[in-house]
């Protein structure tokens, strides 16, 4: 039987889980998985190191349909040392990436802009790959307010 | 044919990094969404773009569903010498699109 008290911890409970409650837990969990096993297959186990990374992305969302970002990572852009890969990725969606590009000393200038889908509140990740071999990254966090692919229900 | 457009400075100076931009017609169909009667609508999307000068690739990118409907795309490379770039996307169901521009470099 719950009683009152146990009935507010439990619905205080359920409000800080909130931007969670769009998806059911286990779903998070697969999607966590996906995301971490599609890092994996491009950087090959290593560990990205956050910095030199910058991802411009609107913290609030009214539309995930369209949603503008620019990745651009410090790199003098030469022939020793330029910025080989560009990744971007998301963790609520059903599948993670959302873009990959590939460039070289020849782009005179690391910087990429685009337009995402985002299906739900959570974190964009920005992931480069330099000609070293290192990898540097940079997390947003976003609220997304109308998802993407939400109009007839999450899969 | 699809519509595509894309934006290249006419004239450079040699060693200038240059902006280009590029939009592809598309619906970029992301194979999640349903029907009315409940049915999955195929994937329909762009999968790789590519960008060429004078023959040489400067920039590719693989897209996913994620990447929103009528895929914009802008990068940045150094004019080196003038030339023809070429732009290519290509994706599901054979979609094939191409263009080309030109830039005069002194």
């Amino acid at each position: 039987m719950t009683n009152r008290r146990q009935f507010i911890v439990l619905a205080l409970g359920a409000l800080a889980t909130g931007a969670e409650a769009q998806l059911t837990p286990g779903i998070v969990a697969l999607r966590k998985a996906a995301l971490e096993e599609a890092m994996r297959k491009v950087t090959g186990g290593a560990q990205p190191r956050p910095g030199r990374v910058k991802l411009d992305i609107p913290p609030l969302i009214e539309n995930g349909n369209s949603v503008p970002l620019t990745v651009s990572v410090q790199s003098p852009m030469t022939a020793a040392d330029h910025v080989r890969a560009i990744h971007v990725f998301t963790e609520k969606n059903p599948q993670p990436n959302i873009i990959s590009a590939w460039l070289g000393p020849r782009a005179g200038r690391a910087a990429l802009t685009t337009r995402a889908r985002i299906a739900d509140t959570g974190s964009v990740i920005a992931l480069a790959q330099l000609s070293d071999g290192s990898f540097w990254s940079d997390r947003a966090e976003v609220v997304v307010t109308l998802s993407a692919c939400l109009e007839d229900g999450l899969i | 044919m699809a519509r595509v457009i894309v934006n290249v400075p006419a004239n450079a100076k040699r060693g200038e990094v240059i902006e280009i931009r590029t939009l592809a017609g598309h619906d970029m169909e992301t194979g999640f969404r349903r029907t009315q009667t409940g049915e999955l609508v195929p994937r329909n999307i762009i999968t790789r773009f590519s960008c060429t000068y004078n023959g040489e690739e400067v920039f590719r990118a693989d897209l996913h569903p994620a990447i929103a409907a009528n895929p914009l795309l802008s990068f940045s490379t150094v004019a080196t010498e003038s030339g023809t770039l070429e732009f290519r996307w290509t994706g599901d169901n054979g979609f094939s699109a191409t263009q080309t521009a030109t830039i005069s470099v002194v």
